[in-house]
């Protein structure tokens, strides 16, 4: 019978990741090097390279978006890593924290003491319909996709599941939205790091600019409400209900927990971890949750000896805003056909008792999609040591979540760190 | 065993407008599209069965920016399509799209409404395909 314990303990003690955006002229190795040398630079006590025993890489679709197959050792080349073994991780939007996941499990099982764990996507080389093509690629291209769904239309699907099922309207996701872009406005590293109400603005300028008629918007809500401002993209989710085309890394450094006092004397702990598979979205009993997010949560939860109460503040895949909300009951921070009532109160804001997407979330920092759930790691290596700048929540902060979605929840991973000093 | 549950042999059904899954002949559990192996037991012992085509709605969303095969199909932001996951009389749920709606009023579309299949034939000759849809009973 397994444990479903770490033979050993595992830490966290450096991140680092790029700016998330649209980069022209840079590939995905130029982006991976630049997060693996903020994440060097971010390691306390300093670390040599020739101390790291393997590198592990979240990729989504270098092959589609770039061209470029076999990208892990690519990587360690740019890095100056190799010779160590390189491992490529794919399981879609969930690429990175999966790859995190392999990289405890590599470093728990005794084989290294010393693991860099990153993710990249390079995603803006291609056409807008060929990156739906190929993110479609994510789902079941044999029963889901010759139906004629798109990824923002699997997400709009279970909004409409949800929306019937508890009463919540596409103005409740407008709010997740409205809420992520605020948190995104105090990141540097956002693709889209500007408040809702800047963005109106900017809108209201150039059209000036250009002499065209001045439109008058009295709240965020009403430009979200408009069609052409806001168009739809997926009924009932709009533009700016959907995380952007991305481009991105991010690395992390994972170590034994028995050696982390050697590189910080603040090193960030392995708490829980779960990972659940499942079918196509059709192919589940049910259409407005996630029931691998449930499995992975339960599984961490029950490793790290805690409660869902006990999270001071989660990283989710916010992929679209409706994911946001639905992750927030698969997770147990609400009960089922709750979460968009606390989605409305400002339950889920900074100031919030749950706060959740400090960074932004996908949904404002960027999807670059085998990069996001390392992405989400660095976010909570910086809260939890009080290392988040303008967005730093204010502490004591003890445990942080992070929650990495693949396709509609085919694979979903969910990890738990722990500041224990 | 040799695996005849496949998607060549669940599409060339349906090139002939017939809606097929497979049935555990054990337990009677039924699956649209068919599956070889009953996750439930694990039984391999399976048959082909005919489905009706009647179901209800249980999600469905309008598509503005379709993929590629919808945009050849003629699909665009003027005229949308909807998609959906219709839950089959006989059990199983299975994605198709939706035909005989209003696009431009989604909140005319209830989840829980009636449904029939509706075999679309796309491409010309030897490449022609058929393409499962629903459309309201």
């Amino acid at each position: 019978m397994s444990s479903h314990k770490l033979a050993r303990g595992v830490a966290l003690v450096g991140a680092g990741m790029s700016k998330f955006g649209s980069f022209k002229g840079k590939t995905s190795r130029d982006l991976f090097v630049e997060a693996f040398v903020e994440m060097l630079e971010s390691v306390d006590k300093g670390i040599d390279q020739k101390e790291i025993d393997a590198l592990y890489v979240g990729n989504y679709s270098s092959d589609l978006f770039e061209g470029q197959g076999h990208i892990a050792p690519i990587m360690a080349s740019w890095t100056g890593l190799n010779p160590v073994p390189a491992v490529r991780v794919e399981d879609a939007c969930a690429s990175a924290g999966v790859a995190v996941r392999e990289g405890i499990l590599a470093v728990a099982s005794g084989m290294y003491d010393v693991v860099v764990v990153g993710g990249v996507e390079k995603m803006t080389d291609l056409a807008t319909e060929k990156v739906t093509d190929t993110l479609a690629t994510a789902a079941d291209v044999q029963y889901e996709i010759p139906a004629g769904f798109t990824f923002p239309g699997f997400y709009a699907a279970m909004a409409t599941s949800y929306m019937a099922a508890y009463g919540a309207t596409p103005e409740t996701f407008m709010k997740v939205g409205i809420k992520n872009h605020e948190n995104g406005s105090m990141n540097e590293k956002a693709q889209f790091g500007a408040k809702i109400s800047t963005l109106m603005e900017a809108r209201r300028q150039s059209a000036i600019k250009k002499g065209l008629p001045v439109p008058e918007w009295d709240s965020e809500l009403e430009f979200l409400h408009d069609d052409k401002a806001n168009p739809i993209i997926a009924w009932p989710l709009r533009l700016y209900d959907c995380s952007p085309i991305s481009d991105g890394a991010a690395v992390v450094l994972l170590v034994s927990e028995d050696l982390a006092k050697k590189y910080t004397d603040h090193p960030i702990i392995v708490a829980g971890m779960g990972q659940a598979s499942d079918g196509a979205l059709h192919d589940r009993k049910e259409l407005n949750s996630i029931p691998s997010a449930r499995l992975a949560g339960e599984q961490a939860y029950r490793m790290a000896g805690i409660t869902p109460a006990d999270v001071d503040f989660a990283e989710v895949h916010d992929c679209f805003t409706v994911a946001e909300v639905i992750a927030s009951e698969d997770l147990g921070f609400f009960e089922r056909g709750k979460g968009w009532i606390a989605a409305e109160e400002g339950v889920t804001s900074r100031d919030g008792e749950k706060p959740i997407n400090l960074s932004g979330g996908l949904k404002s920092k960027g999807h670059p999609v085998g990069a996001s759930g390392v992405g989400q790691v660095v976010e909570v290596f910086k809260q939890l040591r009080g290392q988040a700048g303008p967005r730093q929540k204010s502490g004591p902060l003890k445990y942080g979540l992070t929650h990495n979605v693949g396709g509609t929840g085919q694979t979903t991973v969910v990890h738990i760190f722990e500041r224990r000093d | 065993m040799e695996n005849q549950f496949t998607h060549a042999a669940f599409s060339n059904y349906l090139n002939e407008h017939r809606l097929m899954g497979s049935r555990d002949k054990g337990n009677g559990a039924v699956f649209c599209p068919p599956r070889p192996i009953d996750p439930e037991n694990h039984s391999s012992e399976m048959e082909w069965l005919e489905f009706k085509g009647t179901g209800k709605l249980q999600a469905f969303t309008i598509i503005y920016i379709g993929s590629s095969m919808m945009i050849a199909a003629g699909y665009d932001r003027k005229n949308p399509y909807c998609v959906g996951i219709v839950k089959l009389d006989e059990g199983p749920m299975i994605s198709g799209l939706i035909l005989g709606v209003d696009v431009f009023h989604p909140e005319s579309i209830k989840i829980g409404a009636s449904f029939k299949a509706k075999f679309i034939d796309r491409g010309e000759a030897e490449a022609q395909k058929s393409f499962l849809a629903f459309e309201p009973v």
